[in-house]
């Protein structure tokens, strides 16, 4: 039997979960926490220089890896910071543990210095929390934490911990719990057989089906089976922002992303479908547009372990309940040695859809032309030339990141790391800093904009303490742009504080932290740029390119209305 | 339509602001809300009556199920049930009202639990439109205070709520 104290059980714990690297930033209330990990060194603590970038790093670790992130951050200011790193995550259901201090247990309630109820202040965006009342519970109080963060719908738990809890001359039984059972949580391990049966049939029956799927498939670790789904089919597919990745981008059979700025092929083919079977996504009002204009001849198949997403905003006609990865092993069963009913129908739904793609082919933008401004397209497209499509590219929130999603093309999962349902700038660039901490050997580059880098560029201190090699791509075109853009369409072009008015010079502010910055302002500039920043893995580099400030994101959806309503350029709309 | 949805949860500090927190966070409504440990103290019973269309409804059930915190529920409105709220009321009694409260309080079937020279504190159970007529009934003469608690329910035959 082992006697630890509280801290050191949470050290040991940490290591017992096989937890690597942990975020966070130390504080009055966490300093025992952080004594005991002082004391060991399997866990590695990084220490970032602002709570919120903790929680996007270990966001972007859990997104690129799987696994749940974790932070450690002390009590009051230090939790609170966190608050936009954990609704991010709770949003795209984002597997996270975040350890807070807390004032010890008898000041609770007294307004003590640095009290905050960060329990009550996360309730609506955790997926459970917990608050230590006894030392001894902190090794199932964990082990609780992780199983709730990581099974059944993912998402971030919060465990709130008063420094008496951790006082090291407390000393009480430490055994790493391997499994822990709460009586009221027992997420589903498989769909309604005859509910999958029934899909099945109409999918066999379907004339002009789509498939729809998003974050869920990723999380859910179905991308393979999904591919394998629809390749027996035949049947086109378009992901949400979320599920970019889960089917490969480049085969013909997937349309892009569907939305307010998908692909035009997406959503018509969504808005004429006569079956849409939706996996892992939840209808949301960005793909959705106008949910009683929304697909009006699709009967809809909607596969989710999360059984609330069912149903919430569009109506199922099928619903199954089930994780993605069993439900569509599942279908695949069925589908084998099965043939369509319709294939005459499936063909000419392809006609239709390749008439589509053939419309907007070469149309989707405007290349700059020689010694002109560069257009932000173009440089994402280079982007992915430079890293043959294999980065992990995170974004921030604005035009870019539309830019990012839309011209990079993505063959495998996890690899566009983006903030989709809370649309959180500042998100990217700490995103990255924990992917490529995790994945050393890879191509790890933030998509930003010069607003949303701002709001995390201290991170640039982390990266320069712990040698993360990450590539920044700035595309500047000194203006809130898409903030400008919705400006540009329904403020008759007031520009109302969308326009930065002092920027500072990136290179020299890139240069005061000992890195590289590049800046580059036309296309041939570009590629060579490119090829610089990647040369050397393990060296950050920055990338100021200029851009075209007067750019749009085409498509856009028409607000109120149906999926096909759609603005292609400045001047033509659906 | 209005539904009575019966909640088994963890008796855990927290648990109740959850339940709450989610009908505010979600925009769903409350009309009354009661709860208490059951004969198991690790469970309490929440009843709460809320109005929604179908549609509501589902959402409301599905996300309280989401909640770790919620180990059941039940949604009496969908089956036969009894429903039951309990009241006390401090009401004028004065002159020859005395005798007319206390007929009504007889009338229907309610108790008076104290009395004072000016007033009765009466007792009442029944369904929540049984406490309403008896306040009307009341009105005239003058209410002084009402401690309302809400419903509760339990379905009736086999059916029991337990783990
Ligand atoms: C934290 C936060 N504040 C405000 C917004 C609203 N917003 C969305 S996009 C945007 C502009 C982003 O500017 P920039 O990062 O330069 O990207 P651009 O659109 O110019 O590519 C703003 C302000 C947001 N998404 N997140
Ligand atoms: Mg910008």
């Amino acid at each position: 039997m082992e006697l630890l104290s509280g801290a050191d059980m949470i050290a040991r714990f940490l290591q017992d979960e096989g937890v690597e690297y942990i975020y966070g930033y130390p504080g009055g209330a966490a300093l025992h926490i952080y004594d005991a990990l002082f004391r060991q060194d399997k866990v590695k603590h990084i220490l970032v220089r602002h709570e919120q970038a903790a929680t996007h790093a270990a966001d972007g670790y859990a997104r690129a890896s799987g696994k749940p992130g974790v932070v450690l951050v002390t009590s009051g200011p230090g939790a609170t910071n966190a608050v936009t790193g954990i609704a991010t995550a709770y949003m795209d259901s984002i597997p996270m543990v975040v350890l807070c201090g807390q004032v010890m247990s008898h000041l609770i309630g007294d307004d003590a210095f640095q009290e905050t109820d960060i329990v009550g202040v996360t309730r609506p965006i955790v997926k459970h929390s917990f608050s230590i009342r006894h030392p001894s519970e902190i090794p199932e109080v964990l082990k609780k934490a992780f199983y709730l963060a990581s099974t059944g719908r993912p998402g971030p738990v919060v465990v709130d911990i008063p420094k008496d809890m951790t006082a090291p001359t407390e000393r009480y039984e430490y055994v790493y719990p391997k499994k822990v059972k709460l009586r009221s949580y027992n997420p589903v391990t498989r769909g309604h057989t005859g509910q999958i049966k029934k899909a099945v049939e109409m999918m066999l029956k379907a004339k002009r089906p789509v498939f729809y799927t998003g974050g869920g498939v990723v999380t859910g670790k179905a991308s393979e089976g999904l591919t394998d789904l629809v390749k027996q089919l035949g049947f086109p597919i378009t992901t949400t922002l979320m599920g970019i990745g889960s089917y490969p981008q480049s085969d013909r059979q997937c349309l892009g992303w569907l939305g307010m700025h998908g692909s035009y092929e997406s959503n018509m083919a969504m808005h004429h479908a006569d079956l849409i079977i939706a996996i892992g996504a939840r209808f949301d009002d960005r793909v959705t547009n106008n949910t009683s204009k929304f697909c009006p001849t699709a009967k809809i198949i909607h596969v989710d372990v999360d059984p609330s997403s069912v149903s919430k905003t569009v109506r199922a006609d099928v619903p199954i309940v089930g994780p993605a990865s069993s439900v569509i092993n599942e279908m695949i069963s069925l589908v084998q040695g099965q043939a369509i009913t319709h294939p005459e129908a499936l063909t000419d739904w392809w006609q239709k859809i390749d008439g589509w793609r053939a419309e907007r082919e070469g149309k989707l933008y405007e290349p700059s032309k020689p010694g002109e401004v560069l257009k932000p397209q173009e440089v994402i497209e280079a982007l992915c030339r430079v890293t043959r499509g294999e980065a992990y590219v995170t974004t921030d929130v604005g035009q870019h990141q539309m830019f990012a999603a839309q011209y990079y093309k993505f063959d495998k999962p996890n690899r566009l790391i983006t903030s989709g349902g809370l649309g959180t700038m500042g998100f990217g660039f700490p995103a990255a800093m924990g992917i490529k901490q995790n994945f050393p050997e890879d191509d790890v580059v933030c998509v930003t904009g010069e607003g949303s880098f701002q709001m995390m560029m201290q991170e640039l201190s982390t990266c320069k303490q712990y040698g993360v090699g990450v590539k920044i791509v700035n595309l500047n075109n000194a203006s809130l742009g898409m903030v400008r853009q919705w400006q540009d369409l329904n403020y008759k072009s007031r520009h109302a504080h969308s326009y930065m008015e002092s920027l500072p010079d990136f290179h020299m502010l890139i240069e005061a932290y000992g890195f590289t910055a590049i800046t580059v302002r036309t296309l041939d500039e570009l590629e060579p740029a490119l090829e610089r920043a990647f040369a050397n893995k393990h060296e950050l580099v920055f990338l100021d390119v200029k851009v075209d400030p007067h750019e749009h994101v085409y498509p856009m959806q028409v607000p109120l209305g149906a999926m096909r309503d759609m603005l292609l350029s400045k001047t033509e709309r659906t | 339509m209005r539904h009575i949805i019966s909640i088994l949860m963890e008796n855990e500090p927290g648990a109740l602001s959850r339940v709450v927190g989610l009908f505010s966070q979600r925009n769903f409504n409350i009309e009354t809300l009661n709860v208490a440990p059951t004969e198991d103290p690790s469970l309490s019973r929440l009843t709460v009556t809320t109005v929604g269309d179908d549609r509501v409804i589902e959402q409301i059930t599905k996300h309280l199920n989401k909640l770790i915190d919620v180990v059941k529920l039940v949604d009496l409105t969908e089956g036969n049930h009894i429903e039951r709220e309990l009241m006390l009321v401090k009401v004028k009694a004065l002159g020859a009202a005395r005798d007319e409260v206390k007929r009504t309080v007889d009338i229907f079937r309610a108790q008076i639990v104290d009395v004072t020279p000016s007033l009765y504190t009466v007792q009442i159970t029944g369904d929540a439109s049984k406490l309403d007529a008896f306040l009307q009934a009341m009105a005239p003469v003058g209410i002084l205070e009402v401690a309302r608690t809400g419903v509760s329910g339990i379905a009736r035959g086999d059916k029991v709520l337990s783990l």
